[in-house]
């Protein structure tokens, strides 16, 4: 995987913004205190400096400068397995500001993108980073991380170390464990959380996201001909017109949104059968550890070992109602007994767990879409990281239990939404 | 329960609307991988004693406490088994089949919901054999259900859930039999009542049972339908007390049964003098009853609604089941004869009375002859020890007005105006009652122009009249009594069996000819008489027209929580209920 960063001080090729060509004093910039630790008594004496050198400057910053904070940017989504962290890397720095940039600012920069692995378990999504986006008057680079919230406190720690409470900004945060670990933030790494709701995020983030023009492949697709194994295709799809949509977040719970415009959004209902119980299952019924594990495992089984079908019961279709010999009339039913217990491969255990987490959130979704008479469903979620397998389940089965009126939509920024929802909320404070 | 939903519009109008794989094969199979337990039953057993915090991933765990927006509390669930993907730990079978439990349970629950919103229905039954009457399960789901839809939607359970396919099937099969003509009732002996629940707790039942239930069911030979003139059939409940809500009233009755069987036992033993087994029927009779007894008291919801009615019936049942149809047949025939001697007597003084002083005595009549009841803990006693506690001693003891409820006036007003069209007359004990009491009572009711339906059990409860034995009594009547005789004749007094063979009476299962014949003679009077119809069952229930319950109070305990004290007198006349009128 390329790296996708690289020194700024090589390509200084952006014009300056600023109107005039004064140069620019870093005590100027918005937020830039002059507070390494060994110059805090200069600190105290450029005070009143600054106040005055502000003033002359201020004639410079246009109104996005002034309600623009300071750098770094990051939107952070604490869930119930993973964080997911979502990093502005500013593309258009100029050469003074880079001269003034704050050490442990810059540190984090480059610790962030030069490297696609953190620690044991940290992990950047290269193939998500959207480029060259604008985001309140900067340019530059969106980056997509995740670690999972179990090694949330290496984090602070790291955070600390890093002295990131030092450059005062805002941390956005969403998830439950922006709530849960709201104090350990204080304590640990001297932050301060500005705490958002995770489905208020979500929305934004998926909208978003979505509106942005990148020169990458397109956001949202879907899958055609679910139904044929050997021709489905993976499609990209254009969401205009979004609206009225239901919302899927499959995450360690799921929960499930109807959203009839951009500020207009009800959470119709949720499950705890989730991607949590899918690996949680899976870790008890196969010794897995991991979900790619666990996918791994799911894409080499047979679930029809497992579950008990339909032909099972009735030797073929059961035709008064409809429902075909291959349909599952009980999932693990076969496993009542002893001898078909024995005789399954954990493989096979692996793929009916998530055959029947996914086929369990296709119903309960395709009820809401009835209920709520939507006819377009977009499914999110880190369940559906590198989980072509559960994607096609969904498509397939709301395609045929609707008989075609449903529509299973995916988009490639799966789980991180929450966090672009978090990032906004910083720039944009709704 | 298994796995799918039907939308139930009539009785043989339904549609399957949906369903799901996940059901008690999941739990049973997914709970025998993860616990290696075999047995459902033990998987349940398991859940019941198990915690499922410490497997579940719960609201709290995310949020470290509630989600406060979005008002969902620390406790619920987020996501099932959401903690066990690690290898640190391991999990207890206790705790992993709760967690299955409940994630199962939630998930059916949901779906149900989810169906029953886009269906607009408020009511969810659940059949199938996941359930078996545990209690951990039924809350669960109806936990669940009222979650998913805020209390609007309400979960009901079946007892014979697990059964309801093979009955059916048996009654598709017995389809040329026309299966439509008959009635079932449950026969409260052969059913095993929810066994499977407490294996450890019926040593008895176990040994003979093993590890099934059974449902035993009577086919009555004629089809039981609603009284016409129920005012709202759809909400009408005969019992007045519920026993599993009301522990104390429980309490009570379930000791008063039991104090009761020594003498029921003894009764049962007396009416059949000439064999000799008849004591060892007697005495499996005692444990199998007991039996039932204790059951109930540990699991009043074992037989369904638990009611002084249910009570007396599984006696009768029991009774049955051991070869004692009729234990007070004889004593019936004694005290009618008896009673029968008197008659001509009785109806001389009343025509002797001025026409007001007639309607007081006449009532006075029925409810002195009511009195007269074996099923009654204070007057068996009584009867025992003293067989001519007369009539007239009877009526000279009745409590003195205002009786405890007391619409004798507003029935003295009703008379002076046009006469009735039919009465229903439901009538209670053999003997005094019936024939001194009631039978005075009819004859000027037939004299004011009203004719009279007398309905009387179809088969034996305690010392009630049957109707087999009416026809003779009223066939003895008209011999000495010419009005009885021409009605008889005429057709303005007929006899028609109510259907039930209980102490009680339970209006919406009456005999179907009985319901044609009422609406036929457009009844506009229905009388009540006797304890267990008008007061154990029936004091709540509202008809469309005129009723009339009358009943003298033979508990103590009864009496009481009625406000009143022993032989206190009901005697509860109301006008027709219908809108409107009032």
């Amino acid at each position: 995987m390329a790296f996708n960063c690289h020194q700024r001080d090589d390509d200084i090729d952006e014009e300056d913004e600023t109107p005039s060509k004064l140069p620019r004093c870093k005590k100027e910039m918005p937020g830039y205190f002059d507070n390494e630790p060994q110059n805090e008594a200069a600190a105290g004496r450029a005070t009143p400096e600054r106040l005055a050198s502000n003033s002359t400057a201020r004639h410079r910053k246009d109104s996005v400068k002034k309600t623009r904070p300071p750098f770094p940017w990051f939107g952070m989504d604490i869930g119930g397995t993973l964080v997911k962290l979502v990093y502005f890397e500013p593309k258009d720095i100029t050469a003074e500001e880079e001269q003034e940039e704050v050490e442990n600012l810059k540190s984090i920069r480059r610790f962030l993108t030069s490297n696609t692995a953190y620690g044991t378990t940290g992990i950047r999504d290269v193939h998500l980073e959207l480029q060259d986006l604008t985001l309140c008057g900067r340019t530059g680079n969106l980056h997509f991380i995740r670690f999972p919230t179990h090694d949330l406190p290496a984090f602070l720690q790291m955070g600390r170390n890093k002295h990131f409470s030092s450059l005062h900004t805002t941390l956005c945060a969403t998830g439950g464990g922006a709530f849960k670990f709201e104090s350990d933030f204080r304590t640990m790494a001297d932050l301060e959380l500005h705490k958002l709701d995770e489905l208020d995020c979500l929305v934004r983030g998926v909208l978003y996201i979505d509106s942005v023009m990148s020169s990458g492949p397109l956001e949202c697709y879907y899958f055609e001909d679910p139904t044929d194994p050997d021709h489905c295709a993976q499609k990209p799809y254009t969401l205009e017109n979004p609206y009225p949509m239901l919302l899927v977040n499959i995450g360690s719970g799921v929960s499930i949104l109807a959203v009839y415009s951009e500020n207009n959004y009800k959470r119709v209902t949720g499950t705890s059968l989730g991607g949590g119980t899918f690996l949680g299952l899976c870790c008890l019924l196969t010794g897995c550890s991991t979900f790619e594990e666990a996918l791994e495992m799911a894409s080499q089984g047979e679930s029809t070992r497992v579950d008990k079908l339909v032909r099972d019961i009735y030797g073929g279709d059961y035709e008064r109602f409809g429902l075909p010999g291959w349909a599952v009339a009980s999932s693990f039913g076969n496993m009542m007994s002893k001898e078909k217990r024995e005789s399954v491969s954990k493989e096979d255990l692996a793929r009916a767990t998530l055959v029947t987490i996914t086929n369990n959130i296709g119903s309960i979704t395709r009820m809401c879409a009835l209920n709520e008479n939507i006819e377009r469903v977009v499914f999110v979620g880190n369940f559906l990281r590198v989980n072509t397998l559960s994607m096609k389940l969904l498509a397939y089965a709301m395609d045929y239990w609707s008989k075609g009126q449903l529509k299973a939509l995916f988009l490639r920024h799966e789980g991180y939404f929450g966090a672009v929802g978090a990032l906004l909320e910083l720039l944009h404070p709704s | 329960m298994k796995s799918q939903t039907s939308a139930v519009e009539s009785e043989d109008k339904f549609e399957r609307i949906g369903g799901s794989s996940i059901g008690g094969g999941t739990f049973w199979g997914l709970g025998a991988l993860l616990t290696k337990t075999k047995r459902f039953d033990e998987l349940l057993q398991l859940a019941s004693k198990g915690q499922h915090s410490s497997v579940d991933m719960l609201v709290k765990d995310i949020y470290g406490g509630s989600y406060g927006y979005l008002g969902l509390t620390g406790d619920l669930i987020a996501s099932s088994f959401g903690k066990s993907a690690t290898a640190d730990k391991e999990f207890s079978k206790e705790d992993m089949a709760k967690s299955l439990l409940h994630m199962i349970s939630n998930d059916i629950g949901q779906l149900a919901c989810l169906y029953a919103k886009l269906h607009n229905l408020s009511r969810v039954y659940f059949g199938g054999f996941f359930i078996r009457g545990h209690p951990v399960t039924m809350h669960t789901i109806t936990y669940s259900i009222n979650f998913f839809t805020k209390g609007e939607v309400q979960a009901l359970f079946l007892r014979h859930e697990g059964y309801l396919g093979a009955i059916g099937a048996f009654l598709k099969g017995a389809e040329e039999d026309n299966p439509n003509q008959y009635s079932w009732g449950e026969n409260y002996a052969g059913s095993s009542g929810l066994m499977s629940v407490s294996p450890d707790m019926n040593p008895m039942q176990r040994a003979r049972s093993g590890t099934f239930d059974m449902l035993e069911m009577d086919r009555l030979e004629r089809q039981l339908v609603n009284l016409p003139l129920l005012q709202d059939p759809s909400s009408y409940i005969p019992d007045t007390v519920d026993l599993i809500e009301d522990a104390q009233a429980r309490e009570y009755w379930l000791y008063c049964f039991e104090e009761a069987l020594d003498g029921v036992v003894k009764r049962a033993v007396a009416s059949q003098p000439d064999i000799p087994e008849a004591a060892e029927r007697a005495e499996k009779f005692r444990q199998k009853y007991r039996h039932k007894l204790q059951t109930l008291r540990h699991q009043p919801f074992a037989y369904g609604s638990l009611t002084v009615r249910s009570l007396l019936d599984t006696r009768e049942h029991c009774l049955n089941e051991f070869n004692f149809p009729d234990p007070y047949s004889k004593i019936k025939e004694r005290e009618n004869d008896i009673a029968l001697k008197y008659y001509q007597k009785a109806v001389k003084s009343l025509e002797e009375l001025s026409w007001e002083d007639r309607q007081f005595a006449l009532v006075r009549g029925v409810l002195a002859g009511n009195v007269f009841d074996w099923g009654a803990k204070a007057v068996s006693e009584v009867l025992e020890s003293n067989p001519e506690f007369g009539f007239e001693e009877a009526k000279r003891r009745l409590e003195e007005r205002p009786w405890l409820i007391d619409s004798f006036d507003q029935w003295l007003e009703r008379l002076k105006g046009p006469p009735h069209r039919c009465a229903l007359f439901f009538v209670d004990n053999s003997g005094v009652d019936i024939i001194l009491g009631v039978m005075p009572f009819v004859r000027e009711l037939l004299s004011r122009g009203t004719e009279v339906v007398l309905a009387s059990n179809s088969g034996p409860a305690l010392n009630d009249v049957t109707n087999s034995e009416l026809q003779i009594l009223t066939e003895r009547i008209a011999a000495m009594d010419p009005v009885i005789e021409s009605a008889l004749r005429e057709d303005s007094l007929t006899l028609i069996q109510s259907g039930s063979s209980s102490p009680c009476l339970d209006l919406s299962r009456l005999d179907k000819v009985l319901a044609m014949v009422v609406r036929e003679r457009q009844t506009d009077l229905v009388i009540i008489e006797g304890m267990g119809r008008a007061i154990h069952t029936n004091y709540y229930a509202m008809l469309s027209c005129e009723s009339l319950k009358m009943a003298v109070i033979k508990n103590s305990w009864l009496a009481d929580r009625l406000g009143g004290k022993l032989f206190s007198v009901v005697f509860k006349f109301l006008p027709s209920c219908v809108f409107g009128h009032h």
